[in-house]
């Protein structure tokens, strides 16, 4: 059951061939003896899981059933879940119970999916390898000496590992693409404003975007269709309407223009990688499809201009976590400045102090303009690239990370060289554009992502040129092995 | 660009952490690092570049001044690490 695609558990659970409670029981079995090597969920809600499912099979008797019902999928623990503890991968948070859902959550509980529990991640989102949660590092399934990426990281994992048939994630950087990349999955950063933002807890918020991981793009469409749209709760969601991703799947790819950006296979992209990625483009090629070099040539400051945006941003959000309202208190404060110095301290792990700082650096009177300001501003070079390619092209291609996953612990003492993993990711989060990673040939038998970035809003025609190579090549279909 | 150990101590305290005098040389490394990386954005001429806030360039949007929400401060002060009577405890601030 676990190698059946949204659309075939979808058909099998309308025709009875198993119900939506022995679905879920079977996950959470295999999650059972599977996960403790990997690590991949924080939270197991076993019985609101079982309960959802049997909810799910009521309404399949009843021919009442949404496009999703019955579907056990697993949210990235930084989406509140009533009732369900939501970490965000920090100790400021290990014992909360938000009071509510967020917007994502509630959609797709309409929807009828059942959640199987709460995905480990980095700390507060910060990190490329899932080694900064307070819950202890995540495994990749392919390989578990090495790092399944990050932040979504136990999304990722559990989604490759056949944990839950899909799963949210979020990305401010990075953090959905990257580990889908590492962890051999398909995974859709949709466009800056596409899905609610309500009770995603705050990272950076001019770049934060929920999305989806799935073993297919057609099974990120099904998701997705029913996680984006507009609220009026998120004061930065987009108010556009939503097409539907599942129709637009299969159209024909004949004379779509492609652009390969020379800055996203220069030095620093392992040779490997180049060369799956160039064999895919190669696939494109023979579906119908025209390639053009393009020039991106302000990308290279994404990375600096990120550790400007990014830090100051989530020095701000951060400053919530006072040790008052709900988070970690420390022991015995002798006043109320030890209470907030002390409990953010003890809540909070290395690297988001380190940024915390970073951000409060750069904010701070006499370096705004130096720093912040001087950031937007190169943040709308980097948008100005790419508006000046989407006139030239339909989507822009290349790879999603410049090297197969890598050992734990190999870059956890540099900050600096963590950062530059997400390198080909970030512009595209600067931007606000949506991006989605899919697998290609494996190199040394580790999986490799194909990174495709569209225009705003076009996230069905990533979906379908995703979809298009999936329909003739099975590089999505490999599951690491013990997990198949 | 380098930072010291007092430079740290200044930005620590205004972003409220408790750091140890032992971590402080190694936070400076470490932020100085990351700043190092930052510099490449001064070699970028922008003059005349409008800063980008919003990556769609929306305007905030307004709602009318009214609830929204109802009021469930029980709930919410269910996840305090200290509430009594509808309020937020703290180490006593007015002497």
């Amino acid at each position: 059951m676990q190698n059946k695609s949204i659309a075939q558990l979808a058909a099998d659970l309308r025709l009875r061939t198993y119900s939506s409670v022995e679905l879920t029981k079977h996950y959470l079995e295999r999650i059972a003896r599977l996960d403790p090597g990997l690590n991949s969920f924080i939270t197991v809600a076993e019985e609101s899981a079982l309960a959802a499912a049997a909810r799910a099979d009521q309404a399949l008797k009843a021919g009442d059933a949404g496009p999703l019902t019955g579907i056990p999928i697993a949210h990235k623990d930084i989406f509140c879940t009533q009732g369900v503890k939501t970490t965000c991968g920090s100790r400021m948070l290990e014992n909360f119970v938000a009071p509510y859902d967020a917007t994502v959550v509630e959609k797709l509980a309409a929807a009828g999916a059942v959640v199987l529990g709460k995905t480990n991640m980095d700390e507060f989102a910060m990190g490329s390898s899932n080694e900064t949660s307070y819950y202890g590092a995540v495994k990749n399934p392919w390989n578990p000496d090495l790092v399944p990426g990050g932040s979504s990281g136990g999304s990722a994992a559990a989604v490759a590992a056949r944990l839950c048939a899909a799963a949210t994630g979020t990305d401010t950087g990075g953090s959905i693409r990257q580990p889908a990349a590492l962890c051999g999955i398909t995974g859709i950063k949709p466009t800056y404003g596409r899905c609610s933002r309500w009770g995603m807890i705050a990272f950076a918020s001019s770049l934060d975007q929920a999305g989806v991981m799935a073993r297919s793009a057609a099974d990120a469409a099904f998701v997705l269709d029913e996680m984006a749209g507009f609220d009026r709760r998120d004061s930065t969601s987009a108010d556009v309407p939503v097409p539907d991703y599942v129709d637009a799947l299969d159209n024909d790819l004949k004379g779509l223009r492609i652009g390969l950006p020379k800055e996203y296979f220069g030095e620093g992209l392992d040779a490997g990688v180049a060369r799956s990625i160039q064999a895919a483009i190669d696939e494109y090629r023979r579906l119908g499809a025209e390639i053009v070099e393009i020039s991106l040539p302000n990308s290279p400051l994404s990375v600096p201009v990120y550790y400007v945006v990014a830090p100051a941003e989530c020095s701000s959000n951060l400053a919530r976590f006072d040790g008052v309202r709900y988070g970690h208190r420390c022991a015995e404060p002798k006043d109320l400045e030890d209470l907030y110095k002390r409990s953010r301290a003890e809540g909070f792990g290395p690297e988001v102090r380190r940024r915390i700082m970073i951000g409060t650096y750069v904010l701070s009177a006499g370096y705004y303009d130096a720093y912040y300001l001087k950031a937007q501003k190169i943040r709308q070079l980097i948008a100005d690239d790419f508006k000046r390619a989407f006139e030239q092209v339909d989507v822009i291609m290349g790879p999603t990370a410049p090297a197969t996953a890598f050992p734990l612990g190999a870059k956890m003492d540099d900050p600096v060289s963590m950062y530059l993993n997400d390198i080909y990711t970030i512009a595209t989060n600067l931007a606000g554009l949506p991006g989605i990673s899919v697998p290609v040939a494996p190199v040394d038998g580790l999986p490799v992502g194909l990174q495709i970035i569209g225009n705003y809003f076009e996230e069905a025609r990533l979906l379908n040129v995703a979809h298009m190579l999936q329909h003739v090549t099975h590089w999505h279909q490999a599951a690491p092995v013990g997990f198949e | 660009m380098s930072l010291d150990s007092s430079d740290v101590e200044k930005i620590a305290h205004l972003a409220r952490l408790a750091i140890a005098p032992e971590q402080t040389e190694r936070y400076a490394a470490d932020l100085s690092n990351i700043l190092d990386l930052v510099a490449q954005m001064d070699a970028v001429d922008t003059t005349d570049v409008e800063p980008m806030a919003h990556p769609l360039h929306m305007a905030q949007r307004l709602r009318a001044d009214a609830p929204s929400e109802p009021n469930q401060r029980e709930r919410f002060q269910a996840n305090a690490p200290l509430a009594e009577a509808g309020l937020y405890l703290v180490p006593k601030v007015i002497e």
